[in-house]
Order: C-alpha cells, then structure tokens, then sequence
C-alpha cells in the first residue's frame, strides 16, 4: 500500500477563522481525512512542533499555512514548515496579505505594549510589567517569542508557491483546491508557482446592482444612510471596495445591501489595494476645485489607512506607517 | 551625524505636454535648478498611478512632485483633473501613514514656465531636506530586534534539527 500524502495545516497570527473555514466544507473533511494524512494541524490533532522537527525536509506534500507573521516563534514555524513541506501555501488574508492583525502596522512594539499592558482601562499592573524575551528563573533562562514592530505576511518571511485568498477562504474553493491538489499529486498539472488560487475578475462582476457612470458630491459611511437595492453602492455615496477586490464571494455584500470592505484581497494584477482604490475614488468625485476635493475626501473618508488597507497593510507598497524614532 | 548637507532624492512625474517641456525650456534658458530630482516623462499627470508615488517611497525616495499642464489646459482635456482628485486621496492617506505635507507636491507649468517649474523644484528640495531623510524601508528591515531573535531560534531548536540535515 503507498502511504497516503502528508498534509500539514499551521496558524501564526490569525483569529481562528480560517480554521473554521477549512470545517465549513463539512462532510467533505471526511474525504481530506481520507485523502490525507494530517500530520500537524494544532486545533484539531495532537502533533508536536518536535516531530514536524525531526521529519525529513519536503516530507510533508502540501501546508496550508493562515496568519500572518507578527512574532520570532512565528517565523521559526514558517522557515520549518517551508523546509519540510513540498508546497507551501498561504492561505487566507492573513498570509496573503497580513489582513487585521496587520492594522498593527500602524503602530509598533512599545506603543503596543504601552496600550495593552499599561494603558487599557481593563488591565491593573501597577508595576508597569511589559513581557521581556528572556526572563532569568531559578531555574534558569525562559524564553518567550521576541515580538516584533512590524507584522509581516507569509511571502515577506519565506517562499510561498500558492495563495488563497479570503478572510476567510470560501468553503468551495477550499474544496476545489483540496481536490486541484489531490490531482496534482497523481501528476496532474498544477498552477505555477506564485498563483493566488482564486477568480480573476472583480467582486463588481459578480454585483448585480447598475452601473450608469454617475458621479458623486460626497462619501457617506453605512450609518449614514440606507441605500437603495438596485444601484451600485459606489454612486450612491457608499465607499464600496468591490471594483479592487477579487471575485470568489458571489458578492455577498452588496447583496445584502452593504458595501464591499475588500476583505478577498486585491484582484490580479492589483500591485496595491489602496492604491488601485484612491484611482477609482477620485474618478467619481464629482467636482473640480482642489478645496472642495480636499472637503469631500476627509470628510467622507476620516480613516483611509483602514479603509484602503484593512486587509492589506503589510502587503502594501509602504508595508506600515512612519515609526518614530529607531522603532524600539 | 557627519556635516554634510543632506541631499534629498526627489522622483518628479513630468506631464510630456506641459512640463516635461518647461523643464525643457529651463534647461535651454540656462535656468537653474538644484540637481536631486530625478525627472520621469509620462504622458500626462493623469497617468501617475498613486501606486508609482508609494513604490517611489517605498524604493526609499525622499520626496514625489507630479506636475501637469494647468487645470484647464491638459492635453486630453480633463485628466488632470484626476491627477489632482488623486493628488489629494494620495496625501490625505500618506498624512495618516505619517509622510510630512511636502514630501508630495502637486505643481502645475505649462510648456512656457520654465521659471516656475525650476522655482517650485527649488522650493520642494528645500522643504524636504529640511525635513530630512525619509528612507521608508528602515520602517520595517529593524523589525524590533528580528534578526537577532532570528539567529537564536537556531540555537534553541539545534538538537531537534540536526535529525534531518
């Protein structure tokens, strides 16, 4: 009998949603169960970092990494599982592209540590304790992961060979990439390396909603106001993200009648999300003066860091914002 | 610190009708400007992708210019408009990323102002060297002590690697 293909599922910084992702194909996990066999997955087998250790190096056929890199233990796991494993993929928001956790980069390590273990109202630390890397105890020297200023994505820390997209991936698409790989593992021809797994067009075609090219006076937040279900959000005021985002979601949004916040990534041959967003904005903006252009966008717009970039700071052109100082 | 004067590297986006052509005329005119602008020729300012400003800053520039015929007056009729509608989502987010007013200039000069585009040249060096480097990739390469906690990680997990090398 040959041993089934060895599969490895790993999670760095990331909410655990990915993990629930990969549970949503439900009864299909049966068939990946039987598929595969599953050698490191934390939340649901009990394998240790040690025996991933001591396997030889490309003995794990493919690794479905999620999370982005923010600390040293993280980055340890990716360096050892692109060692041991044949393909790496990144897989979902937050190896693609950093996603929330990296919103951190618009801060670093010590106002971090200031905020959450100083500062935050719920937290009583009178001797102001911040976690050190090394901490001398009787019993000797304890280690904790070195924490970093800058959250990283999983391209930024090693080679990956695929990319799933989607915070998190769609169920169908974990499916249809599980079954591409069980293929590709029997000699069928695989996507080259550096593909991102996924449809390449936007979410806007897969909206429903008309388009007629109308321009606007100003962006109004989803508070603001109820839009009607027929237009598209973007000339109704709304700041919809579909026309940078990759299809994949059926654009399950804007079909229940709210904006798209982009969170399936930039569509291909999108180098930068927010980039690609500000070229279409400001081709709706409806007006010709510099001062009311100025109005109109800080208005409709207080945050645009987290509004271009929620789900791709760390996979944008500038990764991060200024640190002040030496960043320590 | 050494006491040499910082000499900042500023990308300028020239629009080809307008002023790619005043930089032209302050050439041939002898005008003067100081040398730390690099000078690219697109085909007009409503070609400058925001993304070519980011990548200019990401690649370690100190300061963007983009400059186009005058409102009114471009070559393919309003699309400095855009530039200008991009000019102000670009520095309304480089603001929020931290990057100071004047490293991204907005400057019109028709093919005729040599003067002003020299002058405005000029200007912005000024401002940005007196802000200082920029130098963005420093940002994010320290990574708050990454690379010695990435030396370690070796040391620790030694035993557990040596199986399979």
């Amino acid at each position: 009998m040959t041993a089934k293909p060895k599969l490895a599922l790993y999670w760095a910084a990331s909410c655990g949603g990915c993990e629930i992702a990969v549970l949503a194909i439900d009864e299909k996990i049966l068939e990946v169960a039987a598929a595969f066999d599953i050698v490191l997955w934390p939340v649901a087998i009990d394998a240790k970092v040690r025996d991933v250790e001591k396997m030889a190096d490309k003995s794990i056929d493919v690794c479905l990494f999620n999370g982005s890199i923010r600390n040293s233990e993280q980055e340890y796991m990716a360096q050892l599982l692109r060692r041991k494993s044949k393909i790496l993929v990144a897989f979902g928001s937050c190896a693609h592209e950093g996603c929330i956790p990296g919103l951190a980069n618009l801060s670093g390590r010590e106002a971090i540590f200031d905020y959450v273990y100083k500062k935050s109202p719920s937290v009583d630390n009178p001797q102001g304790i911040v976690p050190q890397p090394e901490y001398e105890a009787p019993e000797g020297t304890l280690h904790i992961p070195v924490f970093y200023d800058t959250v990283k994505t999983l391209d930024q820390t090693v080679d990956v060979d695929y990319y799933v997209p989607g915070c998190p991936p769609e169920a169908e698409n974990i499916y249809a990439i599980v079954k591409a790989v069980v293929a590709g593992l029997g000699g069928a021809p695989l996507p080259p390396p550096g593909t991102v797994l996924g449809k390449e067009t936007t979410v806007c075609d897969e909206c429903a909603r008309t388009r007629a090219e109308k321009k606007i006076t100003g962006f109004k937040r989803t508070w603001e106001m109820i839009p009607n279900e027929t237009d598209c959000l973007l000339e109704q005021g709304l700041v919809c993200l579909g026309l940078a985002t990759r299809a994949g979601c059926g654009a399950l949004c804007p079909k229940v009648n709210s904006p798209c916040i982009g969170c399936h990534g930039p569509n291909v041959e999108v180098e930068d999300f927010g980039a690609r967003m500000m070229t279409a904005l400001a081709s709706v903006i409806d007006s010709q003066d510099p001062v009311e252009i100025r109005r109109i966008i800080q208005e409709g717009i207080p945050d645009p860091v987290g509004t271009f970039y929620r789900f791709s700071l760390p996979h944008s052109l500038l990764r991060r914002s200024a640190l002040s100082g030496n960043g320590h | 610190m050494s006491d040499e004067r910082f000499e900042p590297k500023i990308i300028a986006f020239l629009c080809n009708w307008c002023s790619y052509r005043a930089a032209d005329l302050a050439g041939t005119a002898r005008m003067k400007y100081q040398p730390n602008v690099r000078t690219i020729r697109v085909m007009c300012s409503g070609r400058v992708d925001p993304a070519f400003v980011l990548k200019a800053f990401a690649l370690g520039a100190d300061g963007v210019m983009i400059a186009g015929c005058h409102p009114g007056e471009c070559h393919y009729l309003e699309q400095n408009y855009k530039a200008m509608r991009r000019y102000e989502m670009l520095r309304h987010t480089l603001l929020a990323m931290g990057v100071e007013d004047h490293r991204l200039r907005l400057q019109w000069a028709s093919a005729a102002e040599g003067n002003v585009l020299s002058a405005a040249i000029n200007e912005m060096i000024e401002q940005v060297r007196a802000l200082g480097p920029l130098n963005w990739p420093r940002f994010w390469s320290e990574n708050g002590g990454h690379q010695e906690a990435i030396e370690r990680l070796p040391h620790e997990h030694a035993e557990a690697l040596e199986v399979s090398r």
